[in-house]
């Protein structure tokens, strides 16, 4: 049983880090002059998108946790608005923070944003996928010696992981390298796709490689 | 002998300021001179080379200009004459920059940017060392080799009119002066009426040889305003008919009596982009100089560029133009387009004067002069000349005279620039024996505060000093007997000054027997450390301390606070830094609160005879304990569960809701001042608040603050202290009012601006009146022993009497950060600190982050030009040293200041336990020595930096202050804990 979680848990990391990198190469068939760094508003709507869609795809083949006994469409429906809800308000509730830790009010608020989204796509979606939208088991999960399965372990790592990439991102905001990647983002999210990305996947490998001994 | 932690604390930081102090006085060395300068005075002026042949021209030259007017500005940069504002505004300038008889350059200056090394450069031609910028408040007598002095000892009558500096700097040289002081920047009229309505008078006289102004309203303007306001156009205007009346009064007098006189338009230094100078943007390095005579011809058509010259040029040339010897220090070349239009013959002597000089100066400076690369060109050059004089006395053929002369000035415009260049390249050494001194104390003590953590955390909060067996030790006579010869070693044998070496050998003898006894006080409590820990480890009752979130996170924030220290640029936006510290800890406290609260209610169901066993062991446990609470105790859901659950609702959904209010205070203050380098220049609400347009928000603004300030504060003062608290705040106002910043109702007409010498007084006896209250209160509670709350209220007092003086020395717009930070002290201690019963250590640490992020939300940077020096004026009528440099140190560092003293009256109020102060202090000593020490030692690696001056001196300067600070209020803590156990 053990095992094959773990497995399964390698499979599904290896996916979502392929779905960034697909979602780097995929739109530069289709779409001209596209860059990260260039086209960086777009790169992050794509990418934001493929996380998504990879993370509801596996929810639904792998359903790690058995699924609940209501089973009925109705139920289903309010279930899966909720989430919607849910997500938004993360990504509000995201935005905010950033805005209080420095990103300007009106100026770059779409960066902002975007920022603010796809960052709950590495942290709520999963959550969303896996606990569903019941703030009680998020508490229980993100509280010390809360978690009762290793997929529970895996969530709780990516996603204090993101935070703290996130919140290294911050780090060369300061220098002055003049890189192209430091111009665009203001205050916080200086913190710049590329890093980001290079965290994600670095934070994305490392609780696999702990499961896995 | 037994410590206790408090006092040992105090005791480390005061000894680390005797070694910072050493390591600063040994990193900014006074600059190298050439020696012996001034006896040096008499010698006669290096004849001219002659190759055999005996010419008569052994005699300094005859001056070039019969009179020179040297015409300052202050904060002339370099665009507002050649740039777009100088063709708009400056239409005469223009007008001869482009068609006239003028030479124009663009002189950069070097740092630090400020007036009175400036002034200094342009007239000894030296690059003066960076901390002048430090003695510039009380500017001492120049007594360098210099221009000035040459000139009156030259017999030339000097006149004087404008900035105060001069005539401190050149006292009895000048036949007439009148200064005006540069100190109330908020005057941008007067200052230059005072210097203009002399002028006159003057260019009618005919009695004198040399005359200097200098213009400081362009600068204060700058300051108060920025370099795009609109009343920056207005002065370059005044300027430029100011110029326009000296040259034609000028010319006039030239028709009269056939010599050339000399017109000098410069500026000291340039304006950055919000205003300021003092560090090294371009806009403050480059400034205009333009230099009109009507010798110099202009051929029709003849476009100059503004060639890009030295600042330290300026005094070569003028040594020249006025027929003196350059002075000794200068490293400045001539600024050869003045001698154009001479003979060749002289054009030669001139630049040999010059090469003789700058090589001899090389000579006293540069052990190995005689392979630089300038000095053999010299010699080159010299020979050549030789050559040149020769054929010229025999009379030889004119044009193979003319190439020669011609081969012969380009070898000495080679030879002066290179001579030039590694002149300036020879930065003053640093004095690495006291740097190494210094830094050796500083660390001891730093290892032995890190050493002593357990013991000083205790409960007890006493620790075993070991002083007495060290002194008789082995090991202390031994390293005392290795640093006594080392410093005969180093002391006889060292070649570039040493001030440890200069000092007297009782004083060195002390420092030496310092330094080996902490060597063997930390060797010993090493010793003591690795014995315990191994009877620790045995003993496996001991459990191991368990860290909350919030104590990782202190602690990588101190340890990434520190190790950023290495990088300029983060030094520059050390705001950064700060600000993501305290919304992190915010965010963490929040996260905190939270858990706390959210999973109790969740938890509370099934667990509940669980719950209530704990309270009641906690209880217990608190009771036992209550004369000291451990950081090593395991803290976390347990402590907090019981604290909170006695909240009512409202309270708590105050305690859900406080770290938002706060990050948003946070916020709100961020945009209250833009900080730093990279981002200083976008628009803040500060900048918004002092233009002039919006002059009623301001006042409005000011009056709320002090409103809101003034129920903030009263909360826990005596009757007398919130009675004279409120008159203070009035007093504020009327202060504000009186020197014009913010308005009265009332009083729609502007009145004449005053120095509001009154009111500030005012407010000062309100002051003192409030600190007195709250010490009188803090003596009765040590006498009397009785009452606990006698001496909360004193320390209150202390505490708002600090406030008052604050809002009186705060400019009307940082009012707000004192409403913020007292708004937030408030929120804090009410629903965050007595909920959540954060140990001593922990609060301290939270304070001191607040602190910081404060000094920034000032408007404070690690760069000297923000420092708001107008804040020592207060009250003053004019500089007196002592108060000055108090006030303006409090005004800068007041955030610091005020949140370490809210720590104090916040913990002698709250804790039960006597050991909570001694903790705190230990704590504050600690946190603050960390980033000095590693700072220190980043400092002496980085020594050869490109940015050593513009970035790590000033933020070491800083540093060094904030040290002193800290110990200020180490000691004071520790007198509180004393009174607090005698009590």
């Amino acid at each position: 049983m053990k095992d094959t979680d773990i497995k399964r848990l390698l499979y599904t990391h290896l996916l979502c880090i392929f779905s960034i990198i697909l979602s780097i190469c995929i739109p530069s068939f289709f779409l001209e002059n596209f860059s990260i760094l260039e086209t960086h508003l777009t790169w992050l709507c794509i990418c934001s998108v493929f996380v998504t869609a990879v993370n509801l795809v596996l929810y639904l083949i792998v359903k790690p946790n058995a699924s609940s006994k209501r089973s009925s469409i109705s139920y289903k429906v309010t279930r899966f608005l909720k989430c919607c809800i849910y997500f938004l308000m993360s990504c509000f509730f995201f935005h905010v923070i950033f805005v209080l830790y420095g990103a300007p009010l009106i100026e770059l608020v779409l960066e902002t944003f975007l920022f603010a989204v796809i960052l709950s796509t590495f942290t709520t979606v999963p959550c969303l996928c896996l606990l569903g939208p019941n703030i009680k088991a998020w508490l229980r999960v993100f509280s010390r010696n809360g978690v009762t399965s290793i997929w529970e372990n895996s969530l709780q790592i990516t996603t204090i992981s993101s935070f703290i990439g996130t919140w290294l991102g911050a780090f060369p905001i300061p220098l002055d390298w003049e890189r192209p990647w430091q111009i665009y983002l203001f205050i916080h999210e200086r913190h710049t796709e590329r890093q980001r990305h290079r965290q994600r996947e670095k934070h994305r490998r490392e609780p696999d490689v702990g499961l896995d001994r | 002998m037994r410590l206790g932690s408090g006092a040992f604390a105090a005791c480390c930081v005061v000894i680390e300021v005797l070694g910072v102090a050493l390591f600063l006085r040994g990193f900014f060395p006074a600059p190298v001179r050439s020696s012996s300068r001034a006896e040096q005075r008499a010698e006669p002026a290096a004849p001219e080379p002659s190759a055999g042949a005996s010419s008569n021209w052994t005699k300094l030259p005859p001056p070039l200009f019969k009179k020179v007017v040297i015409m300052l500005i202050d904060g002339l940069r370099d665009d507002f004459v050649f740039g777009s504002k100088g063709v708009k505004f400056m239409p005469y300038t223009t007008y001869l920059v482009e068609k006239g008889a003028s030479h124009s350059f663009v002189a950069e200056a070097k740092l630090p940017t400020v007036t009175m090394p400036r002034i200094k450069a342009l007239m000894t031609g030296s690059l003066p060392g960076f901390i002048d910028v430090v003695r510039n408040l009380n500017s001492p007598e120049l007594l360098e080799d210099n221009v000035i002095t040459q000139a009156k000892a030259a017999g030339k009558r000097i006149i004087f009119y404008g900035d105060e500096t001069w005539v401190k700097l050149f006292p009895k040289h000048f036949v007439e002066y009148d200064g005006t002081t540069s100190f109330f920047v908020s005057d941008y009229t007067e200052v230059d009426d005072n210097v203009t309505r002399h002028l006159d008078k003057v260019l009618k006289r005919g009695d004198w040889d040399m005359l200097i102004l200098h213009y400081l309203g362009l600068d204060h303007i700058g300051h108060v305003s920025g370099p795009s306001s609109p009343l920056i156009g207005h002065k370059l205007r005044e300027m430029d008919s100011i110029l326009m009346k000296i040259h034609t009064s000028l010319l006039s007098e030239e028709r009269e009596t056939l010599v050339p006189n000399l017109l000098v338009l410069c500026g000291d230094h340039g304006m950055s982009e919000t205003g300021g100078h003092g560090a090294s943007s371009m806009e403050e390095l480059n400034t205009a100089l333009i230099l009109i005579s009507s010798a110099f011809e202009r051929k029709p058509g003849d476009i100059r560029r503004p060639k890009h010259v030295q600042q330290t040029d300026l005094a070569a040339t003028l040594a020249i133009g006025l027929g003196l010897p350059i002075p000794g220090n200068s490293v400045g070349s001539l600024l050869f387009p003045t001698v154009e239009g001479r003979p060749v013959r002289e054009q030669l002597r001139f630049l040999h004067l010059n090469a003789v000089q700058l090589s001899k100066l090389l000579q006293e400076n540069v052990p190995s002069y005689e392979k630089e690369p300038g000095f053999e060109q010299f010699k080159m050059s010299e020979r050549l000349h030789g050559n040149w004089i020769r054929l010229y006395l025999e009379e030889n053929n004119s044009e193979v005279l003319f190439n020669l002369g011609a081969k012969v000035r380009r070898q000495y415009l080679d030879a002066l620039r290179t001579l030039s260049l590694s002149l300036s390249r020879q930065v003053a050494q640093y004095d690495i024996y006291s740097m190494l001194v210094g830094t050796v104390v500083v660390l001891e003590v730093l290892s032995l505060l890190l050493l002593s953590i357990p013991e000083a955390l205790s409960n007890k909060a006493e620790l075993e000093v070991p002083l007495w067996s060290p002194v008789f030790s082995l090991l202390f006579y031994l390293t005392l007997l290795v640093l006594s010869a080392l410093h005969v070693i180093v002391c006889t044998s060292a070649e570039s000054s040493c001030y440890f070496c200069g000092l007297s050998w009782l004083t060195a003898g002390g420092v030496m027997v310092l330094v080996s006894a902490l060597l063997c006080a930390v060797v010993s409590a090493l010793a003591k450390t690795f014995g315990d820990g191994k009877f620790l480890s045995k003993n496996p009752a001991h459990p191991k301390p368990r860290w909350s979130e919030l104590d990782v996170l202190i602690l990588l924030g101190t340890m990434g606070h520190v190790l950023s220290l290495g990088a300029s640029s983060f030094i520059e936006e050390e705001h950064q830094t700060w600000y993501f510290l305290i919304n992190t800890l915010c965010l963490a406290l929040c996260h905190e609160i939270y858990r706390n609260c959210l999973l109790r209610d969740d938890s509370e169901p099934q667990q509940c005879p669980h719950v209530e066993e704990e309270f009641i062991r906690t209880a217990a446990a608190l009771q036992d304990r209550s004369t000291g609470c451990d950081t090593l105790e395991p803290h976390g859901v347990s402590r907090s569960l019981t604290s909170l659950d006695t909240l009512r609702g409202y309270e708590k959904w105050m305690v859900l809701a406080s770290p938002w209010v706060i990050l948003t205070c946070c916020r709100l203050l961020r945009s209250l001042n833009q900080t730093g380098v990279q981002w200083a220049h976008r628009p803040d609400l500060g900048h918004w608040l002092t233009s002039s347009d919006h002059k009623a928000e301001l006042s409005v603004l000011t009056a709320l603050s002090l409103i809101v300030i003034f129920a903030l504060v009263q909360r826990k003062c005596s009757l007398t202290s919130k009675v004279a608290l409120a008159l203070g705040l009035l007093g504020v106002y009327c202060y504000r009012a009186a020197i014009g910043n913010v308005l009265f109702p009332w009083q729609r007409d502007s009145k004449d601006i005053s120095k509001g010498v009154i009111e500030a007084r005012f407010v000062h006896v309100f002051v003192l009146g409030i600190l007195f209250t709250g010490t009188k209160d803090l003596l009765k509670s040590q006498v009397i022993a009785t009452d606990v709350t006698i001496k909360t209220v004193g320390l209150w007092e202390i505490y708002s009497g600090l406030v008052l003086l604050a809002a009186l020395l705060f400019r009307p717009h940082n009012l707000p950060v004192l409403v913020f930070s007292l708004l937030i002290q408030t929120i804090m201690t009410k629903f965050i600190w007595k909920p959540l019963r954060h140990d001593a250590a922990e609060i301290t640490i939270m304070h001191y982050w607040f602190g910081q992020a404060f000094f920034y939300f000032q408007g404070n940077s690690n760069n000297i030009a923000t420092v708001d020096i107008s804040a020592g004026f207060v009250g003053l009528d004019t500089y007196i040293e002592v108060p000055a440099v108090f006030l303006t140190a409090f005004a800068t560092f007041a955030g610091p200041v005020l949140w370490a003293s809210h720590l104090v009256s916040f913990l002698s109020s709250e804790t039960s336990s006597g050991s909570a102060l001694s903790h705190a202090c230990f704590c504050y000593a600690l946190i603050c020595s960390f980033p000095v020490s590693a700072y220190i030692i980043l400092v002496t690696s980085l020594r050869y930096h490109l940015f050593i001056w513009s970035v790590f001196s000033p933020k070491l300067l800083y540093e060094g202050m904030h040290i002193l600070i800290t110990a200020a209020i180490c000691v004071f803590f520790t007198a509180m804990d004393q009174t607090n156990t005698k009590a």
